[in-house]
């Protein structure tokens, strides 16, 4: 009987132990993940904010091998791209989603679509760079601002057509069936009573691909490109931001290496705030 | 009376013109909303086919031993897409390798551990992680972890794991921080977010049930993540896995930055390689229009096949994972 009782205990020991290294391992990796964020912003702050003044607003990227200049050509180039590419992935990214959440029930069709549009979500980047290239860059000779604006898009949809979809999907089936027992038509069910149900779910999506675009790279190295001068010809290679960070970091001029940080900077915080401005609006929303 | 009966004709004659203009406003909004989710369908298929338009030159050159020849020589002429594609699956395959249990382990504090109070804001902290554009990992991986890397960490696995004599192969060689094994250390940091919320989520529709059932004979909460989230959530956990190795295939900037790329293939974890996507990013934009550049289209065609196959598995196993849990419930 006592013999039972030991071996009891000793399971129970072990058992125990299991666990607690279990999830002593769990809060370790916690950690690590903690860490790794707060290192990253950290650095990011420190040496981001020494190249942070005004110049770097006011004066365009500097020569090879000239002292100071500034971004304000790459920030201007960035805000005209990820505007424009807005103004075409929300309409159809939002049109999308309103098809696929509307009519996409039955139709083999639409799962199809549903079923891409997650793929192109998390597709490589580059490769859409790749396709612009091909299909705009090569086709009219040269970069352009336009080209860099559809691959941005390109990777835009996706994002606005899912979440779209989903919280249109949320929007309760009896709203609908009021507005239809009153004789409403269905399109105008879907854009007064569905869409203006989950207007704030949509900007969510909208402020998420936002942050999403902000910061790709590889999409705009071959389409794009960059220009060393200020420009607001969206018809001739453009600056901004992404690209002239990985030109300038990989560089071996100081100055050049320094206005990289600071860009890193700017970007990461509109990416990190846009993203939890999405939060913010869904979530007073979502409460209220 | 007759008055009556004409205004009720007439009024069902203009109900009559109204629903038949509505019935088309509702045709043309189908069609319309139709006609812009199909764009996304188009998008691909013209990714595909202007990929494969434009790889075709190397592909009828090379053949299929485009994909097992290490050589590429831009001067003479000859490409083989081998090492690039040695350097994409290793690299993935060590941030996986790092990636998976750290990620397991976060999901496993956030839903078992974490007081709920401080959920939400650790949640949100992960998911920022994952929004942090991948040039800036990049950055803090050439100027910041690289060093660090090279100085401290790599000498110390050559000490101890690069003794043992089968694994010393791959500890070999200079340790200068740059190289495959840095590369998948911050791809590993990349795919974290991701497949920790993923993990995250799946085990939240874990019914509530089942787990205090098990808690009620007695399991410890490590054994109830082990023998009842775990295999509950199965396809979901392969699937988060799946999606984060998607990523970190086509993964370019972060990649880029660290990966050193040389075109050889070395046994060594330290060595310098490159992987499609640096080799795209560093090449295409100077690329001769011709076989080089061909080469290079085949090589992002190689990329989209590999990712899409990989995001394709992970989706079903999602789409498994939803559909059982519509059936338990």
């Amino acid at each position: 009987m006592s013999q039972m009782a030991n071996i009891d205990q000793a399971v129970f020991a072990r058992r125990k132990r299991a666990n607690k290294i279990g999830l002593v391992l769990s809060m370790f990796a916690m950690l690590l993940g903690m860490t790794f964020l707060i290192w990253i912003l950290a650095v990011l702050f420190i040496k981001g904010f020494s190249a942070v003044n005004l110049n770097m607003f006011i004066a365009s990227t500097p020569a090879p091998g000239s002292e100071g200049g500034g971004l304000a050509n790459a920030i201007v180039g960035s805000l005209m791209l990820i505007g424009s590419c807005t103004l075409i992935s929300t309409p159809v990214g939002v049109l999308a989603g309103l098809y696929l959440s509307e009519y996409g029930d039955r139709s083999k069709m639409a799962a199809i679509t549903r079923f891409v549009t997650d793929i192109m979500l998390s597709a490589p980047s580059i490769v859409i760079g790749l396709f612009v290239y091909a299909f705009v860059v090569a086709e009219v000779k040269h970069f352009s601002g336009w080209a860099g604006t559809i691959a941005l898009a390109l990777i835009a949809i996706p994002v606005v057509v899912r979440t779209t979809e989903n919280m249109l999907r949320l929007v309760p089936g009896s709203l609908r069936e009021a507005a239809y027992a009153l004789g409403a038509p269905k399109w105008k069910v879907a854009f007064m009573i569905t869409l203006k149900a989950a207007q704030s779910g949509i900007m969510t999506g909208v402020l998420l691909s936002l942050a999403r675009v902000s910061g790709e790279t590889a999409p705009l190295l071959f389409t794009a490109l960059s220009n060393q001068f200020f420009s607001t010809n969206m018809n001739a290679p453009m600056a901004n931001l992404p690209v002239v960070i990985f030109q300038f970091a990989m560089s071996p001029y100081d100055n050049w290496v320094e206005l990289a940080w600071g860009g890193a900077l700017l970007i990461t915080f509109t990416v990190l705030g846009l993203n939890i401005l999405a939060r913010v609006v869904f979530r007073d929303k979502a409460q209220g | 009376m007759m008055e009556s009966s004409n205004s009720l004709s007439l009024s069902a004659d203009k109900a009559l013109k109204i629903a038949r203009i509505q019935r088309i406003q509702d045709f043309l909004f189908h069609r319309v909303t139709q006609f812009f989710s199909l764009t996304v369908l188009l998008a691909l298929m013209g990714i595909i086919v202007s990929l494969f338009i434009n790889a075709w030159p190397a592909l009828n050159e090379f053949g299929i031993g485009f994909f097992f020849s290490d050589e590429w020589d831009i001067v003479g002429g000859k490409f083989g897409g081998l090492i690039a594609i040695y350097g994409t699956l290793v690299s993935s395959v060590i941030a996986l390798v790092i990636a998976v249990p750290l990620s397991f382990g976060i999901a496993v504090f956030l839903t078992e551990i974490c007081h709920s109070r401080l959920k939400r804001p650790l949640g949100i902290a992960i998911e920022l992680l994952a929004a942090v554009p991948s040039i800036i990992y990049g950055m803090f991986g050439l100027f910041i972890f690289a060093p660090i890397f090279g100085d401290y960490i790599e000498p110390a696995l050559q000490a101890t794991l690069g003794k043992i004599p089968l694994l010393s192969i791959l500890f070999s060689g200079p340790a200068n921080g740059i190289g495959m094994l840095c590369a998948g250390l911050i791809l590993a940091m990349m795919i974290l977010p991701f497949i920790a919320s993923v993990m995250r989520d799946v085990f939240e529709i874990v019914p509530p049930v089942l787990k205090e059932s098990a808690y009620g004979i007695g399991c410890t909460t490590w054994e109830v993540v082990r023998r009842i989230v775990l295999p509950y959530t199965k396809a979901g956990v392969i699937g988060g896995i799946m999606l984060g190795l998607g990523r970190a295939l086509g993964e370019t900037m972060a990649v880029t930055f660290v990966i050193g790329n040389a075109r050889r293939i070395s046994p060594s974890l330290f060595a310098p390689g490159s992987s499609i996507a640096s080799t795209l990013a560093n090449q295409f934009g100077e690329a001769e229009a011709g076989l080089h550049s061909s080469a290079l289209f085949a090589l992002g065609l190689a990329l989209f096949f590999i990712t899409f196959v990989v995001l394709a598995l992970a989706k079903w196993m999602l789409i498994r994972m939803e559909k059982s849990q519509g059936l338990k419930s």
